[in-house]
């Protein structure tokens, strides 16, 4: 612990500066697969087509995205810039398939009946069938989220800012103090995030907690019985 | 009054579910689509409020041609109810119910207060107000529907088999429901069953329709029974299976003035008055259609 205490003002410096690369491609992404996921759903014949290509973006091996992207638009090699675009691309292939399915979930009844009562198709989507996928969204956005954060060490190869320094600067000096404390950290954001986006759901989304009678019926049973 | 003038609709892929449709349904009185699946009773229900477009031919609402209306504006003007209530789920009742006001641009405060108001109207406690639909029975959420269909006071209730899928006891509870309301309201309604019972207790006027929403026939209840004028109506109501077709017991005799009436199977159906042996006639009219025993629940017994 020795070598923590020391150092606990480089930690915090490097895990603020892991948050800052981390959070940008997470927003990004669940924003931009918003379109994606809607034209997946709109038009079935090329969901195949969308779904499939989103996908390949995570196919992409990180390091030479991180040498690419700065040739293309310019940047110098340790700008965070280019970890927050590889990282919002590796978030749009998980996400993109999410918000199709989560926009496909919506049960087209309660589409129907949407129509009926007078909802133009932009408010219909906004007010109804967004949040109606708001669960299969969520799910999808935990797992960017956790992936994001875990991949933002990658930069610390090429001396990009965030806890990946910790684990170049550790390998080279021999420090498994330093290595683990990389480690930790990674999952203890990573845990935090998961706890603040479930926070989050369930404030934005209150009707998933209230149970249906027969499940409040079923509950109650349990609790007798046991 | 709505108008179909040889309404079609034809699907890309040939199958004609509407043939020719030409049909009037009177302002403030019930009519009732029934058929059996597939009749094209629910499509010609959703041409009112153009959730789909004929092929050909026009539907006037009070002479205006609705080609000419814009969808999104129709809907917000004609009240739909549908099976399964297809409420908003993440929308608490009180929004649900306030939903077309609010996109009519009623300040929502007001759409609220209306909104609790309609659950007075459709006998529900005010306390559901800011439950979730998940939270209610089957029955109770078909009455937030029928409450939101009422919420921006159109002239026209669709009504798409809105009670088909809750259970016996509740369903007629909520026809019982219906009459009242039509009662109280003086809608035109147009209702969709594949229940003839349900069409009968309902209908002012009732159309029974064939494949292809072929009208088999139209008329009140009493002419429908009396007259059917085809083997398909005679079957789809069913006098052939001797269910509607009652007799005077030869056993049974209760007190008074009254008779026992069994079905072509020997069930008893009823009774009828017959003062000094005499059977009385009813000359009934939809305000003054009985209603069952459990009207007075509904306050208007």
């Amino acid at each position: 612990m020795v070598w923590v205490f020391n150092n606990l003002t480089e930690i915090w410096q490097h895990t603020l500066e892991h948050l800052q690369i981390a959070l940008p491609p997470i927003i990004l992404s669940f924003i931009i697969a918003i379109p994606l996921g809607w034209l997946a759903k709109r038009f079935p014949p090329a969901r195949g087509t969308i779904l499939t290509l989103a996908s390949l973006l995570y196919a992409i091996p990180s390091l030479p995205l991180l040498i690419v992207i700065p040739v293309l638009i310019g940047t110098g090699l340790q700008d965070p810039i280019n970890v927050v675009i590889a990282l919002t691309l590796y978030g749009i292939a998980l996400m993109a398939r999410s918000t199709a399915d989560g926009l496909r979930s919506v049960d087209p009844d309660v589409r129907q009946s949407a129509t009926a009562l007078g909802y133009s198709p932009w408010t219909q989507f906004w007010a109804v069938e967004f949040p109606l996928a708001g669960p299969v969204l969520l799910a999808g956005i935990r797992v960017v989220s956790v992936s994001t954060i875990s991949l933002t060490t990658v930069g610390g190869v090429l001396g990009i800012p965030g806890l990946g320094l910790l684990f170049t600067d550790g390998f080279q000096r021999g420090l498994v103090e330093e290595i683990t404390t990389g480690i930790v950290l990674v999952i203890v954001i990573a845990v935090v995030m998961d706890t603040v986006l479930v926070m989050l759901g369930r404030w934005l989304m209150p009707w998933t907690r209230v149970a249906s009678p027969a499940v409040r019926r079923r509950r109650n049973l349990r609790a007798v019985t046991t | 009054m709505i108008e179909f003038r040889s309404v079609s609709k034809q699907y890309p892929d040939g199958t004609r579910a509407v043939d020719e449709f030409s049909l009037i349904i009177p302002s403030r009185k019930t009519t009732v689509l029934v058929g059996s699946s597939g009749c094209g009773k629910t499509t010609l229900l959703r041409m009112i409020n153009r959730m789909v477009d004929p092929t050909s031919g026009v539907i006037e609402i009070d002479g205006k041609d609705i080609s000419t209306i814009e969808p999104v504006h129709l809907r917000r003007d004609v009240g739909y109810v549908m099976q399964n209530s297809g409420l908003l789920p993440h929308r608490r009742v009180i929004d649900n119910v306030a939903t077309v006001p609010i996109l009519k641009g009623v300040p929502k405060k007001q759409a609220h207060e209306d909104a609790l108001a309609l659950l007075d109207t459709v006998g529900l406690d005010r306390s559901l107000a800011d439950r979730y639909p998940a939270q209610l029975s089957g029955g109770q959420q078909q009455r937030v529907g029928v409450a939101r269909g009422l919420a921006a006071n159109p002239n026209i209730l669709l009504m798409d088999e809105p009670f088909g899928a809750v259970d016996p006891i509740v369903r007629t509870d909520l026809q019982n429901e219906t009459l009242r309301l039509q009662r109280e309201l003086d809608k035109t309604v147009v209702f969709v069953t594949h229940d003839i019972d349900e069409a009968f207790l309902l209908g002012d006027q009732v159309i029974i329709l064939e494949k292809g929403a072929h009208i088999a026939q139209q008329g009140s209840p009493e002419e429908i029974l009396a007259n059917p004028v085809s083997e398909f109506v005679a079957n789809f109501i069913g006098a052939d299976r001797g269910k509607r077709r009652l007799a005077v017991s030869s056993i049974a005799h209760p007190q008074g003035d009254d008779l026992v009436l069994v079905d072509a199977g020997g069930y008893a159906a009823g009774v009828i008055a017959a003062p000094g042996g005499q059977l009385a006639t009813a000359n009934p009219t939809p305000k003054s259609r009985s209603i069952s025993n459990k009207t007075s629940q509904a306050g208007d017994a």
